[in-house]
């Protein structure tokens, strides 16, 4: 039987995947291939902007933007004749060729799919889908090993958290092992709230007995017999299948009491968060499951001593579980054998932004950026320049071009000034104000700064502040001087995650786009004319034609003119929104 | 109305510890939204003061004190939106329906919710309206999607 498989990620469903799913399973009816051919729905593929996806397997046919009406030319051409229907199949954005195989795309090509191997290929709603990849063998191997040597195979590994700090994981689960405590807890942070990062969400919903049978492995090494998953509730198809997930692995004996027969008993549930960005930061995630505000305290004691209701608990995020599974399965040396001397394995980027290829791109650690963004990512949208790529969310910094060469690992990111954070990865190109950028982010993290510590409470709003300022061109010498200040006071003196790297757009931006900066308090003017207060919208009257398009939509009612004739803005009504720029087809109108 | 059915959801959740969190985001699904009556409900049968109640509701984003409109509009303002104009996508879902950011139309109709991140970056700019996610917009697409929901 040969598999249509389509994916059923979140960004495919909202391009109408689900109907796509139907419109095929009707056609091979009335076609009688049914014996022939099997609809699968997948997990997400990675390759989203291209969504919704198609696979053929066994010949591995690749269809992008497939729309119901596309169905009937799948069914007749390619399963009755043969024939690929060739304007589905990916143009490279490049060479404009035509590529039939996901495996000849270079966005596929470069990759080195393990973690997200499954997703996009198995149905994650069906537990013998996964039992077929050699899904729980892992669990198996782990359970014929005692305690310590499986958390020695971690160690072994070089597995790093990839919640973001990249601390040690093996040494993790051996802080909480060696805590003194009978009941221990493992959980897993799934509150994935860094804007413009997915990859949890991806791995959750194409995937979700890697991370279970992740979490089993972790809660056999370090003596826990309870877990939670905490996850956001915003991604409510995770959730969903999470859901079924767990209630198949109960079903067939990985989870619960005396797992495949052995003395080891687990049981994990399934917290929705409620909403609250802090709950990210370890100590404010245990709070929520407790039932209260999501508050971090100071620590030590860390987590692993004394965490939920004072026990010992591991806490790993969901792409770090994740690898455990793989790592049992195929050993620590082969684990350790990808990536550099101090970050082992793969990571999974969350490539967005102003760049061709958008989607989850899974590659090993010390691969550049230039790789990722121009060889998988095909470069930039538009073929416009590039200017800067915000790595790691709103913890982490923008790189400028001179970067584009440094290789991704957590030690490297970090001392150019950004961090893995979360794993996204957002390219910027040369219409980005970076002032703007560093507004955007410190206006995220004032809103969600729990409020408890005064530095980031207070010390956030202020540098808000001062931005704000400075992007309506009303910024002051000496701006630049208080920002830093601040900017190191909140970094060594906030209690918890957020706040200590919440300056670190602002201090990343300053570092390599200081220009940028002085140009909008000295001169008053935005290099990237992104500014609204700083633009000025003019008509060039020798290209207008007098089509009168602009006049007609203008919401501020600010242009003016008769048709056939130069029209004219009139800059104390315009309220700067862009769309006569959008509207005109001549190019007559520039921005100042 | 609502002393049934939260004693209901508390018993739905009395194994669990601290199941505060599931038994507020229960009865907001059941009412909508979490009235005042609700809240002494919850507390009385939880053996827990109103005030840690409503501490934890004022929280969290996803708690609200006030009747929501029958669609719910959460608009991305994530990073990767941002860099492909979801303000303006923003701006013109408050043009068109009157209301600012976080109101309800008079109408109960709708609800505008900026949200953080929908984690669908790659259709970067994206909304999500009852649940529906629409992708790649533009602001003149918006008055055609909102049509749909009455």
């Amino acid at each position: 039987m040969r598999r249509i498989l389509v994916c059923a990620g979140t960004g495919c469903v909202a391009s109408h995947s689900r109907q796509v799913t139907a419109r095929l399973k009707a056609a091979l009816h009335a076609h009688h291939l049914e014996d022939k051919f099997q609809v699968d729905n997948t997990g997400c593929h990675g390759f989203c902007e291209q969504g919704p996806l198609v696979i053929i397997e066994p010949e591995e046919i690749l269809y992008c933007r497939v729309q119901e009406e596309d169905v009937e030319a799948i069914v007749t051409e390619h399963l009755e004749q043969g024939r690929p229907v060739e304007r589905l199949l990916y143009q490279d954005p490049v060479t404009k060729e035509k590529i039939a195989t996901y495996n000849q795309i270079n966005f596929y090509r470069q990759q080195s799919r393990h973690v997200l191997k499954n997703c996009g290929h198995i149905n994650p709603e069906n537990i013998d889908a996964y039992l077929a990849v050699e899904g729980y063998q892992g669990l198996q191997k782990a359970l014929a090993l005692p305690r310590e040597e499986v958390i020695n195979i971690i160690k072994q590994a070089g597995l790093r958290g990839r919640g973001g700090a990249g601390f040690p994981t093996g040494l993790k689960w051996e802080y909480t092992f060696k805590a003194p405590g009978d009941r221990k807890y493992v959980v897993c942070n799934a509150d994935e709230g860094d804007p413009g990062a997915f990859m949890d969400r991806s791995v959750l919903e194409g995937d979700p007995h890697a991370v279970l049978e992740g979490m089993l492995i972790a809660a056999y090494a370090i003596g826990a017999q309870e877990g939670y998953i905490y996850v956001r509730a915003e991604y409510p198809l995770a959730v969903q299948r999470l859901r079924i997930a767990l209630a198949q692995a109960r079903e067939r004996g990985f989870c619960g009491e005396h797992i495949l027969g052995t003395d080891f008993s687990c049981d994990l549930h399934i917290r929705e968060g409620a909403g609250a960005f802090v709950c990210g930061e370890e100590t404010a995630l245990l709070a929520s499951i407790q039932g209260e505000r999501g508050m971090p305290r100071p620590r030590p004691p860390f987590p692993a001593r004394q965490g939920l209701w004072g026990q010992p608990t591991n806490i790993n995020n969901v792409e770090t579980y994740a690898n455990v599974p793989l790592i049992l399965r195929r050993g620590a040396g082969w684990y350790a054998s990808l990536g550099t001397a101090k970050s082992k394995g793969t990571k999974i980027f969350a490539l967005t932004g102003k760049v061709k290829n958008t989607g989850l791109v899974e590659v090993p650690m010390g691969i550049t950026l230039r790789e990722i963004i121009f060889n998988i990512g095909g470069g930039i949208l538009e073929d416009r320049g590039f200017k800067a790529v915000q790595i790691g969310g709103p913890s982490g910094g923008c790189l400028p071009a001179e970067h584009l060469d440094l290789p991704v690992d957590y030690d490297s990111l970090t001392a150019a000034g950004a961090m893995m954070g979360s794993g996204g990865l957002v390219v910027m190109d040369d219409s980005t104000c970076m002032v703007e950028v560093a507004r955007f982010f410190l206006n995220f993290t004032q809103a969600e700064s729990c409020g408890k510590c005064t530095p980031c409470r207070e010390g956030i709003q202020q540098m808000l502040a001062i931005l704000t300022r400075i992007t309506r061109g009303q910024g002051r010498e000496g701006d630049l001087e208080q920002l830093e200040q601040l900017a190191r006071v909140i970094k060594g003196t906030a209690l918890c995650g957020l706040g200590q790297t919440a300056p670190n757009p602002v201090l990343s931006t300053l570092r390599y786009f200081r220009a940028e900066y002085e140009a909008h308090i000295r001169d008053h003017r935005c290099p990237a004319k992104s500014c609204r207060d700083l633009l000025a919208y003019h008509i060039d009257p020798e290209k207008c034609n007098g089509c009168t398009r602009c006049r007609r939509r203008c919401p501020a009612g600010a242009i003016s003119g008769e048709a056939k004739k130069p029209h004219t803005i009139n800059l104390e009504l315009c309220a700067r929104c862009g769309t006569c720029l959008d509207l005109c087809r001549p190019k007559a109108i520039y921005v100042e | 109305m609502p002393a049934e059915t939260i004693k209901q959801i508390v018993a739905r959740y009395r194994e669990e510890k601290g199941a505060l969190i599931p038994v507020l985001q229960a009865t907001q699904e059941a009412l909508g939204y979490l009235p005042p009556e609700a809240l002494k409900e919850i507390a009385a049968a939880m053996a827990l003061p109103l005030s840690t109640v409503y501490s934890v509701v004022t929280f969290y984003a996803q708690f609200h004190l006030q009747p929501r409109g029958r669609h719910v509009i959460h608009v991305c303002q994530g990073t990767a939106c941002h860099i492909r104009g979801g303000n303006h996508i923003l701006n013109k879902i408050k043009e068109l329906l009157q209301i600012d950011a976080g109101e309800t139309t008079p109408d109960l109709r709708f609800t505008l919710e900026p949200v953080a991140c929908l984690g669908a970056c790659a259709l970067a700019p994206v909304m999500s309206i009852s649940g529906d996610t629409y992708g790649h917009l533009k602001p003149d697409m918006i008055a055609g999607i909102l049509e749909k929901y009455q």
